[in-house]
């Protein structure tokens, strides 16, 4: 049986502190910038960095997987509430559009 | 209005430094989430899509002046200078911190107020008729009981860990203005043949994954047996209600799988247990209750200045035609602000507005502020000959939209915009809407006509009994909005049906032009609202405007 090829993906999680969307990057760091994510291509570096994550709790609450795509420009959003995330509300100007991250 | 007691006034500051110790020991690593999260939701704090969101009940939905500055200080303070009142008659802050929240709550205990049991499966914020007190055709004011009950449910010991949320309203009128019928237990005051007061007691209502209107499970509780039958009917489902499924854990699905038959034998026999442990004492607390909602001095004056302001101003007149209801005192008006400007966020309100309404509530209104389960703020007891300033202060200040009951008093519930659970956003579509039929200067020929939104299946928009009904789901990565017909959220309660396929986001405007323009063809008159159009011609006019091809290929 033929497994599915991975999907690239990035982790994610709100911080703790301010609630707001972060994402890890290659080098452990949480950013609010999807941009700098870090796209892991690999199953098992996924869920490695999924568990390093979770390992976090006084920084970062409700860690996930979540699909991401390549621009060369960094990984962005497939799913448009992920593509939410990274701005904010659609109703007024708050949020990550203004903070400029 | 309402006094908290020493007992309810230790008991919110207790809980308020016991949560600045539970947030402490989250920030410097001793509490887990795992451990944190019940304990922040049994504060009312949420970890939404972009922010944490702290949720404020508004028991009843009444407030004064000094509340309504209160809550306008803490959204300056610690969120955006905005809150968002729900159609639970909460009021929601978006953007708090974690550090600060222990500070809010604290702030809300100033002014009598919490956000405790606004979440987790519990008897939740005992909602009322908004205009209780004040309505013509109300029998009797229903606050004090939803007070009672809101004493007895908070902190109950047996009722912490229900099998799911437990939700309750209470209307003391005929037109059911609290959505009785979708409410757990709805409760409505009615009179025996001999004039006694008593209760009709609704049970199974809900909206959500599976909708359903609720049952009359007794026709008259004389109204001393309030509280042990309340207590009986929470216990029995405490004891029969479906913890293994979520979806299938709410007391309408008890009360389906057991028969409401079954259910009320069940009910009665506890009753029979639970009534000799009430000795009394809660209609003791009622009575007293009861003298803090005594209605205030209502003072008569002539309204020659209000007919005189309404034949002058055409933009006074139009509001005043659209956002009064009948009040009980003569001269009296009670005055529904329209918190939906066409354009704006349902529901939102800046502090700056909720000061100018505390401000009015305080210099003509009695001190008193309600608000609705359609996310306006209603100011109760104003006399008509005040009617022209209260106007023109709203006026300044974003406040006179003249929309109340019309397509653009659009109830929405924050959506994918903010919601973590959402399916798609519902605000965008409310505010494309309310723009789109301003445009067209038609909705005041359309007449009243309830349009409802949720961002996801779990219908906190009432879509389900809007006359026109919205739900934002996510159909293979793309947002998708399903149209219902003709809900009903009154007395005469139904669940809409569902129109066919969804549209997409660009779509959804278009589909309601044509749902309107179908009903402008086919009522009888302007008197004939959408909904009895509805209800005299049935879908398929609807059908054949809403998918036109479909229809026509299908007539082929
Ligand atoms: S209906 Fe869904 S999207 Fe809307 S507020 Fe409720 S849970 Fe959130």
């Amino acid at each position: 049986m033929s497994r599915r090829p991975f999907s690239p993906k990035v982790v994610t999680a709100n911080a703790l502190l301010e609630g707001d969307a972060i994402w890890l990057t290659r080098d452990d760091r949480w950013t609010r910038n999807m941009a700098e994510a870090e796209l892991i291509t690999d199953e098992a570096v996924a869920d490695d960095r999924l568990l390093f994550a979770m390992s976090q709790p006084d920084v970062v609450v409700g860690a996930y997987l979540v699909d991401a795509k390549d621009t060369g420009n960094g990984p962005e959003p497939i799913h448009f509430r992920e593509d939410f995330r990274t701005r904010g509300p659609s109703n007024y100007a708050h949020g990550k559009q203004v903070e400029g991250v | 209005m309402y006094k908290y007691n020493e007992f309810d006034e230790g008991f919110v500051r207790e809980r308020v430094s016991q949560f600045r110790a539970q947030v402490e020991r989250r920030l410097d690593g001793s509490l887990t989430e795992d451990e944190f999260k019940p304990l922040r939701l049994m504060n009312g704090l949420y970890l939404q899509l972009h922010a944490y969101m702290l949720r404020v009940a508004i028991p009843y939905g009444t407030l004064n002046s000094r509340q309504m500055r209160q809550l306008a200080m803490i959204a300056d303070k610690w969120d955006q200078g905005y809150g968002h009142f729900t159609t639970r008659q909460n009021i929601q802050y978006n953007w708090p911190k974690l550090k600060d929240v222990p500070d809010i709550l604290e702030a809300l205990a100033d002014v009598e107020m919490h956000a405790l049991q606004t979440s987790g499966n519990t008897i939740r914020n005992v909602t009322a008729d908004h205009f209780a007190g004040a309505a013509a055709d109300e029998i009797a004011d229903p606050r004090p009981v939803a007070e009672l009950i809101r004493q007895w449910s908070t902190d109950h010991p047996e009722f912490q860990f229900l099998p799911r949320k437990f939700k309750v309203a209470v209307t003391g009128s005929p037109n059911d203005r609290a959505v009785t019928k979708a409410h757990d237990i709805g409760l409505r005051m009615v009179r025996n043949d001999a004039g006694e007061a008593g209760y009709e007691v609704i049970v199974g209502g809900g909206l959500g994954r599976t909708p359903m209107i609720g049952k009359v499970i007794r026709e008259f509780l004389p109204q001393a047996h309030l509280l042990p039958y309340l207590e009986s009917i929470v216990s029995v489902y405490n004891v029969l209600g479906r913890r293994d499924n979520k979806y299938k854990a709410r007391i309408k699905i008890t009360v389906a799988e057991n028969g409401l038959d079954e259910f009320r034998t069940r009910v009665d026999a506890r009753f029979e247990q639970v009534r000799a442990q009430f000795k009394g004492f809660d209609q003791e607390i009622l009575a007293k209750i009861e003298q803090s909602f005594a209605p205030p001095a209502f003072r008569s004056a002539p309204e020659t200045d209000y007919e005189a302001a309404r034949s002058k101003n055409g933009a006074f007149r139009a509001w005043t035609d659209t956002n009064l209801a009948e009040h009980k005192a003569p001269g009296y008006a009670i005055v529904t602000v329209s918190i939906k400007a066409h354009g704006a966020t349902p529901g939102d309100t800046t502090s700056e507005q909720m000061r100018v309404l505390a401000d009015i509530a305080e210099r003509f209104g009695h001190d008193e502020l309600r608000i609705s389960h359609e996310q306006n703020v209603i100011l109760p007891h104003i006399h008509k000959s005040d009617l022209p300033e209260v106007y023109a202060v709203l006026r300044d200040n974003g406040l006179a939209t003249a929309n109340v009951g019309l397509i653009s008093d659009i109830i929405a519930c924050p959506g994918m915009d903010y919601c973590a659970l959402a399916t798609a956003r519902s605000i965008p579509i409310a505010q494309e809407i309310a723009t789109r039929f301003d445009d067209l200067k038609l909705e005041h020929e359309i007449g009243e006509l309830k349009l409802k939104i949720s961002g996801c299946i779990n219908a906190c928009g009432h879509h389900h009994v809007g006359h026109i009904g919205i739900l934002g789901l996510d159909r293979a990565g793309v947002e998708s909005y399903q149209i219902t017909l003709g809900g009903d959220a009154t007395e005469t309660a139904a669940v809409g049906e569902r129109a066919g396929p969804g549209f997409s986001a660009d779509d959804i405007v278009p589909a309601i032009e044509r749902i309107v323009q179908a009903y402008l063809e086919h009522r009888e008159g302007p008197e004939e609202i959408f909904l009895e159009t509805y209800r005299r011609v049935g879908m398929a006019p609807f059908k054949v405007a809403l998918y036109p091809e479909k229809e026509s290929a299908h007539a082929a």
